[in-house]
């Protein structure tokens, strides 16, 4: 795990080094300045001349600026360390995602994601500084701060060993108890926080039911919960301040009292006041390393669980990945499907999709009909090979998908989802998704065959309208139109339309169709469609039931010889006749 | 019922004030308790250098001698006090810390609680002018700051400014030159921490806000990876992020670097503030100065040494504030944020009529009944005479002349007139844009009218309570919204009272009942995001249920079988007809098919209604939507 983490350091390598480095300088200084300082004590009240204070005091100001250097470097180099390093963790996990087949997607949820990337890499952002600079520094001031404690107090020093590890035992009982309160109480918080997401995007059904008491009792419970969870964590965690209080008091009544006895019982030969009162120092500062420590750790402990998010993230091995030596060219707009079966998860009983078979001719215009989970969006996902075939091939232009380069699949097979989606940007920006070097004269001949020129010359920017986050701003069926002209801006081979005029009016959706068939006569043209209409004009067309393909044939040999076509039809154009 | 408060309140007054007021007030016993250990614990931190300074000069009244005795007869009564008092403090620490750590979280529960229910409150316009993220964001990050505020920055505020000033007066009682001095430096420390703290301050409120940014960008990606995959747009969406991330990564670098040199600075400034006092303390011994002391002491080594670790104690104290600086930055801009949406204007609800269950006698009087009838009734008291009428509850709805505007500027339905008798089904076609869903925002208010009438049952839907208008009102709606739970708790949504053979019954007369009972767990299958392994069709068919389990008089449909595909809608279809016997029913649709049956057709177009009548009426007319039906005209 930390190897594969620590591949983000990459070009941030040198700040990380440089600052423990920097920081063992300030921890050695530190140790030394009461160590001088002591002596300049003692030097007073043996009444020396004042040029000793001044030397003294030059050394000690010297050794100041010098910390005060070490330490401010440290400082800037752990932050830009950490800070680069999360930087490069973050677009990592965003190159990995943008990897990721829609098998992978499925597998996170989109906030999921965003957690991931911003509050985990924090967390392993602030630990990773941590690591640079607190659990360097601490050990060594621990380290260095015993050894002057010996070198100055002499017997003295040996309380330390009472209670150091009194302190020890008591962090680590605390950290202990602590963590997996914590760990428990962390998951039951991002799931009251999703609960409030959940909320928020469906506040209109919360409001149409009235619900809003329900909502607020269902919240209170969830979050008192977490309260009482959270509380308990924490108090233990307050116990640690009050152990380092003690010990703190310890070692000072212990200094003052032993110390007092040994000076005088030895009239000053084996530690003299200036001693004493280093001793008081050195021995804060060994229990607040010893404290620092134990923070780092309960900071790592509760960052491992982030580090293994962003891990899992970047870890997920992309289901589908360009082939050797990829095919780069599509030769024409054909599809086949010989023997396709299709299931989502491995592990699934029943197949998505089974034993399809199917050619399509470049240039056909293909409608596909079937009910809900009759798996048609499944079927045409794997043209781009948005996913892979569990069993059988599927064929663009006679070749296996899975032998082109994603690139070039993709290029040449345009899609209309369903779910279709704008970007924030304007108008223009959408549209270029489909080329980024299309001319304004490419962008409203394309919006013109979707039926969208005239609503967006309404608009009273145009092409420069801005759409917002989640395209709000327009209405369903303008999107879906926008959705089209940016599909068809990349002039495919292969256009497929996934249900995706289900918002525009019957006329405009004709419209659209007329358009397209004049003017891309060229084009493979699959739709998915809820109407008959939509694909009555079409070559050839699918029914589709339950993940297989029940029929295929026109429009006339459907109605002779196909019982849920006739339904259909007989359903969607029985108001015309009655 | 809170309305003049809001206004009373300037819009000025400092978060952090109110955050804190806020506190006192959730409690008012607590807080002071705490705040008195934490007084007592910071005293009896900062008076050792009286100790040190009575021991040492004892010693030195001994050291020559070497007679331990008669020191320890002088010393131990002194260690002992010392002792009491730890243990005092370690009393008073260890309650502070416990009580910090209950108040701290039970505070913050409470603000979650007032948050979220202030949020309920609000009107739908709020969640439709503000990005879901940035409401979230009041949840997560601006709670977390009030978390560090009271529970760290706050204690260790109050703990170091009585170390710090006992500390000064111990000062000043033992030598005022030394004081002076420290004084000095004490004011370069603030001067430091004011400007490096201020600068990490500066950098941490800006990284929080491109930490927004970055989540807006990576939140709209994510949801739209399927688009990015499909135009083979990876590498503009990488690039697009690289930007954020660095920018990103300018904000947090800077706010760390300075937070981080903060602590030497301090730190160093206290060093050399230490050998300050040291040479002074010498100058001062070895030229015998006169010393200017509250205790009137005279200069000599058991003065110098505690004030060298008085030195080191005020350092550090300031060093710990200096510290706390930037999460208190944080926590006001948090605790304003939040505050800012506690202060929303709550959806008003001056309604005063109710619905409750009814039982009508033979002679058709009403009364109101405590158990459940099955009927229900409008109660409608008078404040005129005070007297109380009642309404059986038909769902008879009555737009006269409705104006409608989202921004004032740009109306959106003029003139809308819709007459829906009980039991009736009224249809809306038309474009969109053309007003048609906001018709329906009207009803159950969602959206208040400009101008107008909207009666219900004769009632003027104004002087209805919105919770019991809503009530008698099913909405499905294009867009369906599940919550987490099992298919079960997600069909019971509708009615609480609801048992589980009443859901399954709902279940069925939507047509969901089959592909339910299909699901790997049937009705206990638990639901996670929004239904996200469910299609959009058995969503919807999931939100027809729920609909149904409701049983309200009136139904507004707004394109709720726009994702089901034809054949599945034929069986949706049989579901609603039943569902929508005797009641009536609003019906937003595309597709001319769904809307034949209507009673009442209306034609909307750019918020005019154009035509009205039923089917055949229409044909006949030979209008806009005899054109629309033969496929003739577009509406848009």
């Amino acid at each position: 795990m930390i190897r594969r983490l620590a591949r983000c350091i990459r070009d941030y390598k040198a700040p990380t080094i440089w600052t423990p480095v920097l920081i063992i300088g300030e921890a050695i200084l530190e140790s030394l300045i009461p160590f001088i300082i002591a002596e300049l004590v003692n030097q007073i009240n043996d009444g020396c001349p004042f040029e000793t204070i001044v030397r003294y005091g030059l050394i000690l100001f010297g050794m100041a600026c010098l910390s005060l250097c070490f330490g401010g470097l440290a400082g800037y180099t752990a932050a830009r360390a950490a800070g680069g390093f999360a930087k490069n963790l973050r677009h990592d996990m965003y190159a990995c995602i943008q990897q990721y087949s829609f098998g992978n997607i499925d597998r996170f949820s989109a906030s999921s994601l965003v957690t991931r990337m911003t509050t985990d890499v924090l967390y392993v952002q602030m630990s990773f500084m941590q690591i640079i600079r607190t659990a360097v520094r601490c050990p060594l001031m621990f380290i260095f701060s015993i050894v002057m404690a010996y070198v100055m107090g002499g017997a003295l020093a040996t309380m330390f060993v009472v209670v150091v590890p009194i302190l020890l035992f008591g962090l680590l009982m605390i950290a202990r108890k602590a963590m997996p309160a914590f760990h428990r109480v962390f998951r039951k918080y991002d799931r009251l926080n999703e609960a409030v997401e959940e909320n928020v995007r469906a506040m209109r059904t919360v409001k149409g039911f009235a619900r809003e008491e329900y909502e607020k009792e269902k919240f209170a419970a969830a979050s008192d919960d977490i309260r009482r969870d959270f509380t308990r964590a924490e108090r233990i965690v307050a116990l640690n301040s009050p152990l380092m209080q003690f010990c703190i008091y310890f070692n000072m009544v212990a200094v003052l009292f032993f110390g007092s006895r040994l000076i005088i019982s030895s009239t000053g030969a084996a530690i003299n006041v200036g001693q004493l009162s280093s001793m008081l120092t050195y021995g804060f500062q060994i229990l607040m390393s010893l404290m620092m420590l134990s923070m780092v750790y309960v900071i790592l402990t509760i960052s491992a669980e982030s580090a293994h998010r962003i891990l899992e993230v970047l870890e997920e091995v992309p289901a589908l990945r360009d082939p050797e030596n990829p095919v780069e060219t599509v030769q024409d707009g054909s599809v086949d499907f010989d023997g396709v079966c299709f299931k989502y998860a491995p592990d699934a009983e029943k197949d998505t999709l089974a034993d399809i078979r199917l050619h399509i001719a470049s240039g056909q215009t293909v409608g596909i009909l079937g009910g809900t989970g009759s798996s048609k969006s499944t079927l045409v996902q794997l043209i781009p090979r948005l996913y892979d075939v569990t069993a059988g091939t599927v064929s663009v232009g006679g070749i296996d998908v899975r032998r082109y380069s994603l690139q070039a699949l993709r290029d040449q097979v345009s899609m209309v989802l369903q779910n279709n989606q704008l970007f924030s940007g304007t108008i223009r920006d959408n549209l270029r998704w489909g080329n980024p070097d299309a001319t304004d004269e490419q962008m409203e001949q394309a919006c013109r065959i979707a039926c969208a020129d005239d609503f967006v010359r309404a608009f009273p920017q145009g092409y420069d309208t801005m759409i917002s986050q989640g395209g709000t701003n327009v209405s369903g069926g303008q999107k879906q139109r926008l959705c089209i002209a940016r599909a068809l801006l990349k002039k495919p081979k292969i256009l497929i339309f996934d249900d995706s005029t289900s918002a525009v009016d019957t006329k405009t959706d004709a419209h659209i169709r007329a358009q397209l068939a004049q003017a891309l006569p060229q084009t493979t043209k699959i739709i998915i469609a809820q109407r008959i209409a939509s694909v009555q004009q079409a070559d050839l067309i699918v029914i589709m039931d339950g993940g297989r393909i029940t029929a295929t044939g026109t429009h006339d040999q459907l109605l002779q010889t196909c019982q849920i076509y006739q339904d259909l039809w007989a359903q969607q154009t029985g108001g015309a006749t009655a | 019922m809170k309305k003049d408060r809001a206004p009373a309140r300037p819009a000025g007054r400092n978060p952090l004030l109110r955050a804190v007021g806020s506190l006192r007030r959730a409690y008012p016993v607590l807080l002071p308790l705490t705040i008195v250990c934490i007084i007592f614990s910071a005293i009896v931190s900062s008076i050792p250098a009286l100790f040190i300074q009575r021991v040492i000069s004892i010693i030195e009244r001994y050291v020559d001698s070497g007679d331990w005795a008669g020191a320890s007869a002088e010393i131990m009564p002194m260690i002992l006090v010392l002792i009491g008092l730890y243990v005092l403090s370690l009393l008073s620490t260890f309650t502070q810390t416990q009580l910090l750590a209950y108040m701290t979280q039970g505070y913050l529960y409470k603000m979650r609680c007032r948050m979220f229910n202030g949020m309920q409150n609000l009107p739908v316009r709020y969640f439709d002018t503000h990005k879901h993220g940035d409401i979230m964001s009041h949840y997560t990050n601006d709670i977390d700051t009030l978390r560090q505020l009271v529970s760290q920055s706050l204690p260790a505020l109050l703990q170091a400014g009585v170390v710090v000033l006992v500390v000064f007066f111990i000062m000043l009682w033992f030598c005022g030159w030394l004081t002076l001095l420290i004084l000095l430096g004490v004011g370069a420390m603030f001067l430091v921490s004011r400007k490096v703290g201020g600068g990490s301050a500066r950098f941490f409120v800006r990284q929080q806000q491109t930490l927004g940014k970055a989540e807006g960008y990576v939140q709209e990606m994510m949801n739209g990876l399927k688009v990015i995959k499909v135009f083979c747009h990876e590498e503009q969406s990488q690039q697009g992020f690289d930007a954020v991330n660095e920018e990103l990564f300018g904000d947090s670098f800077r706010a760390h670097a300075y937070a981080n040199m903060l602590g030497p600075l301090i730190m160093n400034i206290g060093n050399v503030l230490y050998v300050l006092t040291a040479m002074c303390g010498g100058l001062l011994l070895l030229f015998n100065v006169p010393n200017i002391s509250l205790s009137g002491m005279p200069i000599a080594i058991s003065i110098v040494v505690p004030f060298l670790n008085m030195t080191k104690q005020f350092t550090g104290n300031v060093n710990q504030v200096s510290q706390e600086i930037s999460s208190i930055v944080m926590a006001s801009a948090g605790a304003g944020r939040i505050f800012a949406l506690m202060d929303q204007p709550p959806e008003t609800d001056e309604g005063y009529v109710t619905l409750v269950n009814a039982t009508v006698d033979p002679d058709g009087t009403v009364h109101e009944s405590a158990a459940r009838t099955g009927r229900w009734a409008w109660k409608h008291p008078h404040q005129a005479d005070g007297s109380v009428t009642y309404t059986l509850l038909q769902g008879d709805v009555r737009l006269t002349d409705v104006d409608f505007a989202y921004v004032p500027e740009k109306p959106v339905l003029h003139n809308v007139t819709v007459v829906a008798e009980p039991g009736k089904k009224v249809a809306f076609v038309g474009a969109t844009g053309a007003g048609k869903t906001t018709i329906t925002n009207l009803i159950n208010r969602f959206y208040d009218i400009a101008d107008g009438k909207i009666r219900y049952d004769g009632i003027n839907i104004n002087k209805i309570k919105k919770a019991d208008l809503r009530r008698s009102l099913g909405v499905v709606l294009q867009d369906t919204n599940l919550f987490t739970g099992t298919v079960m708790d997600n069909i019971r949504y509708g009615n609480l009272d609801a048992d589980d053979e009443a859901c399954i019954q709902a279940a069925r007369l939507a047509g969901a009942d089959d592909f339910i009972s299909r699901l790997p767990q049937g009705y206990r299958t638990l639901l996670t995001n929004n239904g996200a392994n469910l299609s959009q069709g058995q969503r919807q068919l999931l939100a027809i249920a729920r609909a149904a389990v409701a049983d309200p008089p009136v139904m507004i449909l707004d394109e709720a079988t726009s994702s089901i595909d034809t054949r599945t809608e034929v069986i949706v279809q049989r579901g609603m007809d039943r569902l929508m016997k005797g009641r009536t029913v609003f019906v937003i649709a595309h597709r001319l098919s769904t809307v034949q049956n209507a009673d009442d057709i209306m034609v909307l177009d750019h918020g005019r209604i154009i035509e009205r009548g039923n089917h055949q009426a229409l044909l006949e007319q030979k209008g806009v939507y005899y054109q629309l039906y033969t496929g003739a005209f577009e509406l848009e």
